[in-house]
């Protein structure tokens, strides 16, 4: 131990972990400290939520040691975190939806004597009062916004005595302004003696929230640095093991022409809420579209309907196969299937990869066949070209993977997306729609795909880019659509536009009719 | 803050396995099947104090003694494969047709009914490819009436199928009250027992090669049909996830009917080969219990057919096997079934070590570095 008076609120030394063949960390030494915010950065599949894990009690290390206060300690349960003082906010909540605060928090302790829930929401208000939450203790999960349940999640474990805060990409599902409150948040917590470790990958958020940052890349731990006396190159650098380029190369459009027109388009979703409510917007070849919008705004109900998945109540979305003079394809009542007998030229890369884009237990080969399998008249399916275009993809997008068939769902999360971005693109489409495209993708990959995107642009596809980084969209789009409530609330110039103008176009919705 | 002192290292860990070796993994189903053997030795010994060494070899007996016996445990491993082919591409698809029994006892059904009705009136090869049409057909209805209600109302077919068994047990009933013959004696008996009419012919000097020699081609059929052709890759996405299954374009509703107009064919055809090519009779046991078996077949097998042939084998010698040693050793007959019931435990608990290791305490030195 250092003989000053630091001593480490949780030391880390020489942990690794491994599943199967897979070495998750790699003799990692970690300090957390109180008063600290520290920010554990690393790209995906760097081993931060592993590490952590094995803080919180989900998992037990192969090898090494963990200190807490300077004590040698076992954690083999996420109880035995609690007792020591460490509770982790886990990127997806662990909540009961019909339960209300107060008692999502107070559930699963054995505290002795009669359940008082009236004491419990007295406590919990103290501790929103303490560090300035805005919480309800009687508020039901169900009637909660994203950022309702995340401070839920977070009292619970302050609640349970937690003094070693860990939260797995909090920011991930919050808008600009939600994470500005939660950064408070956590100031404040800081400036009360805890330590708060904070996963992610946000290069700006690190900047601005942390006092110091841990790199892990591949499982090692490669250094920590003070934030101030550092920059988002140089972090980059360290993250990835060389220097990347962090700008997004956007051209000019060549040659604009018209593909989609969507004219007052309603969708109501399963719950006969309307999803999509009298949109209208024309989607052209040679540009990158962005969606902007809140999560649960239409994006999905939007894409789904134009590939034919989802029923559409009134409107008409009509594809141009020859740009605006020639004939159109109503697109409206047709299912996946009629749309690609049709001719028209529509890739579309779904916001769940696995659960929809793609066969998890399949291997690549089957996977390519996906959405071409009927080719041919023989009642035999051909392997022989999807399996071609499954090592082509592998060359071109760096797959890595063990083999063609090797089921994808075993691949990371950034080679699960260049599969399926790869198929999609192999078909040559007039129109390429992508939901979340780097959503969970590490800094290399999101770049790939983003350069993916815009060589497709310059061949004049018309690109629909539904994005949940702000900055992301304005780098990379050439027009901004913004969603609302199911509304298209404007559509601004990605060249001109501020985060500013977009974030209040994602939150307000505007009286007057959109552009 | 305290530091809890009774925090150990856990003494094992399961650690989930990267892939394995064939061999690994055929070895480790052998040690499973061997352990079962000990543990059930252990049973006999401690029921009947009898060597167990000797009551297998009274197994063997029943199921391998003669060769009549031999045929006859594999007549009736045809029969249960069938069923089970007939079930993997239902469960493929992730569909859960308990209704197998139903489906077999329609088929037998239909054939008993022509074996009746048609008597000696055609040749029989042509005799033969009638009922088993109506087999597949009577099967089929059986099979797509719960896949109708699925595809269009989602109502769940492992409710539906378990139902249509019951109805298909009535049914027998009631034909077997019509049919019975000697009046009086409720039951069917052998049916065309002089004319021998519909029965399947002796080829080769041997009465089961007909069942063998179908049963073998349905092998080859369903293991090509499942895994290279178009329609085995539609299962098998839409078993997978019907999500991906409607982004891919394929329509759900054809599928899940069309698979199951052809997984309750074949659990019809199997009525058909334990009506036409064995017992010669119907009944309410005619399907015995093997529509739920096969199911088994199908699972352990993982939908590969010529492995299922292994486990339709393995099942059918230790019930030949357990009669035997029931008769022999004054054993229970429910005795004998524990004995299957520890082996295919045994089997199925085995899929853990080829999926998991297990990982044991390792000393670690101690001590702040």
């Amino acid at each position: 131990m250092i003989f000053l008076a630091i001593v480490n609120a949780v030391a880390m030394r020489g942990v690794t972990k491994t599943f199967g063949a897979v070495v998750a960390n790699h003799n990692v030494d970690l300090d957390i400290r109180r008063g600290e915010i520290l920010s554990l950065l690393g790209e995906n599949g760097s081993g931060k939520t592993t590490l952590m894990n094995m803080l919180s009690g989900i998992y037990y290390p192969d090898a090494g040691e963990i200190f807490v206060d300077g004590n040698p300690v076992s954690i083999r349960s996420p109880k035995d975190a609690f007792d020591l003082g460490i509770g982790m906010i886990h990127q997806h909540f662990k909540l009961v939806d019909v339960l209300t605060a107060t008692e999502n928090i107070v559930l699963g302790l054995r505290e002795k004597g009669r359940l008082n829930l009236k004491a419990a929401a007295d406590r919990i208000r103290a501790i929103c009062d303490q560090y300035g939450f805005a919480v309800d203790p009687d508020k039901k999960v169900y009637d909660m916004s994203v950022s309702e349940k995340q401070t839920v999640e977070i009292v619970k474990v302050l609640y349970r005595g937690a003094n070693i805060l860990i939260l797995d990409e909090p920011t991930a599902v919050l808008t600009p302004q939600e994470t500005t409150r939660l950064f408070a948040v956590l100031r404040n917590m800081k400036a009360a003696g805890n330590a708060i470790v904070i996963i992610t990958h946000k290069l700006h958020e690190v900047m601005e929230i942390s006092d110091r940052v841990a790199v892990l890349r591949k499982g090692e731990f490669i250094g920590d640095v003070v934030t101030a006396e550092t920059d988002p190159q140089k972090l980059t650098d360290m993250m990835v093991g060389r220097a990347v380029a962090l700008n997004i190369n956007r051209p000019e459009p060549k040659e604009r022409v018209r593909r989609l027109e969507i004219r007052n388009l309603t969708v109501r979703n399963v719950y006969g809420v309307k999803a999509l409510d009298d949109a209208s917007f024309d989607v052209y070849g040679g540009e990158i579209l962005g969606i902007a919008g809140i999560s649960g705004c239409g994006q999905k109900e939007l894409l789904e309907a134009i590939a034919g998945l989802q029923r559409v109540e009134t409107g008409s979305i009509r594809y141009y196969p020859d740009g605006d003079g020639g004939s159109a394809t109503e697109l409206v009542g047709m299912n996946p299937l009629d749309i690609q007998e049709a001719g028209v030229a529509l890739s579309f890369v779904p916001e769940d990869r696995l659960g929809m884009g793609l066969v998890g237990a399949m291997g690549m080969t089957d996977n390519m066949m996906l959405r071409s399998y009927r080719s041919g008249k023989s009642a035999f399916a051909n392997r022989r070209e999807p399996r071609k275009l499954a090592e082509h993809v592998i060359e071109q997008l760096e797959v890595v993977t063990p083999g063609v068939n090797t089921p994808v769902r075993r691949l990371s999360g950034g080679n699960v997306q260049k599969v399926l971005v790869g198929r999609e693109i192999a078909s040559s489409p007039k129109v390429l729609m992508t939901a979340y495209a780097v959503r969970g993708l590490d800094i290399n990959t999101s770049y790939t795909i983003y350069n993916l995107l815009t060589e497709q642009k310059m061949q004049g596809v018309a690109v629909v880019f539904v994005g949940e980084d702000l900055d992301v969209l304005l780098e990379l789009c050439d027009r901004i659509l913004v969603l609302c409530g199911g509304r298209v609330n404007g559509i601004v110039d990605g060249r001109t536009a501020t985060k500013e103008e977009v974030g209040l176009l994602m939150t307000n919705l505007r009286k007057e009719e959109a552009v | 803050m305290s530091t809890p002192a009774v925090h150990h290292d856990p003494a094992l860990r399961i650690v989930k396995r990267d892939g394995i070796a064939l061999w690994k993994n055929w070895l480790i189903r052998l040690i499973a099947v061997l352990f079962a053997l000990i543990l059930s030795g252990l049973f006999i010994y401690a029921v009947t104090k009898m060597n167990p060494l000797d009551v297998y070899k009274s197994m063997y007996d029943g199921a391998m003694g003669t060769s009549r016996r031999t045929w006859i445990t594999i007549r009736d491993t045809m029969t249960l494969l069938c069923i089970g082919i007939g079930l993997a591409p239902a469960f493929r698809m992730r569909f859960w047709n308990i209704g197998a029994e139903g489906q077999m006892l329609v088929g037998g059904i239909a054939t008993a009914g022509l074996m009746i009705y048609l008597g000696d009136s055609m040749s029989t090869p042509l005799m033969l490819v009638v009922m088993a049409v109506a087999s597949l057909i009577a099967g089929a209805v059986w099979g797509i009436l719960p896949a109708l209600c699925k595809a269009r109302w989602g109502t769940n077919e492992t409710l539906f199928t378990l139902m249509m068994n019951y109805v298909a047990i009535q049914l027998t009933s009631y034909c077997v009250a019509l049919w019975e013959n000697p009046y009086g004696s409720n039951t069917v008996g052998q049916i065309n027992q002089q004319t021998r009419a519909g029965w399947f012919p002796e080829i080769f000097g041997n009465s089961f090669t007909l069942n063998v020699a179908i049963v073998l081609l349905l092998t080859v059929g369903m293991f090509l049909y499942l895994r290279y052709t178009k329609q085995g890759y539609e299962i098998a996405v839409l078993g997978e996830s019907p999500n991906t299954a409607r982004y891919a374009g394929i329509k759900l509703s054809k599928v899940i009917v069309r698979t199951m107009a052809i997984s309750g064919a074949l659990c019809g055809l199997a009525g058909f080969i334990a009506v036409a090519g064995s017992s010669h009779t119907i009944s309410t046991s005619t399907a015995g219990g093997r529509g739920f078996t096969a199911i088994i077949v199908a699972w352990v097998a993982k939908f590969n057919t010529f492995v299922m042939l292994l486990i339709s084998l393995l099942l059918v010698f230790l019930e030949k096997g357990a009669k035997e040693i029931a008769s022999q050793f004054n054993l229970n007959d429910f005795a004998s079934n524990i004995i299957t019931g520890i082996i295919l435990f045994c089997i199925i608990a085995s899929e853990f070590f080829v999926n998991y290791r297990v990982v044991f305490r390792r000393r670690k030195e101690v001590g702040p570095s």
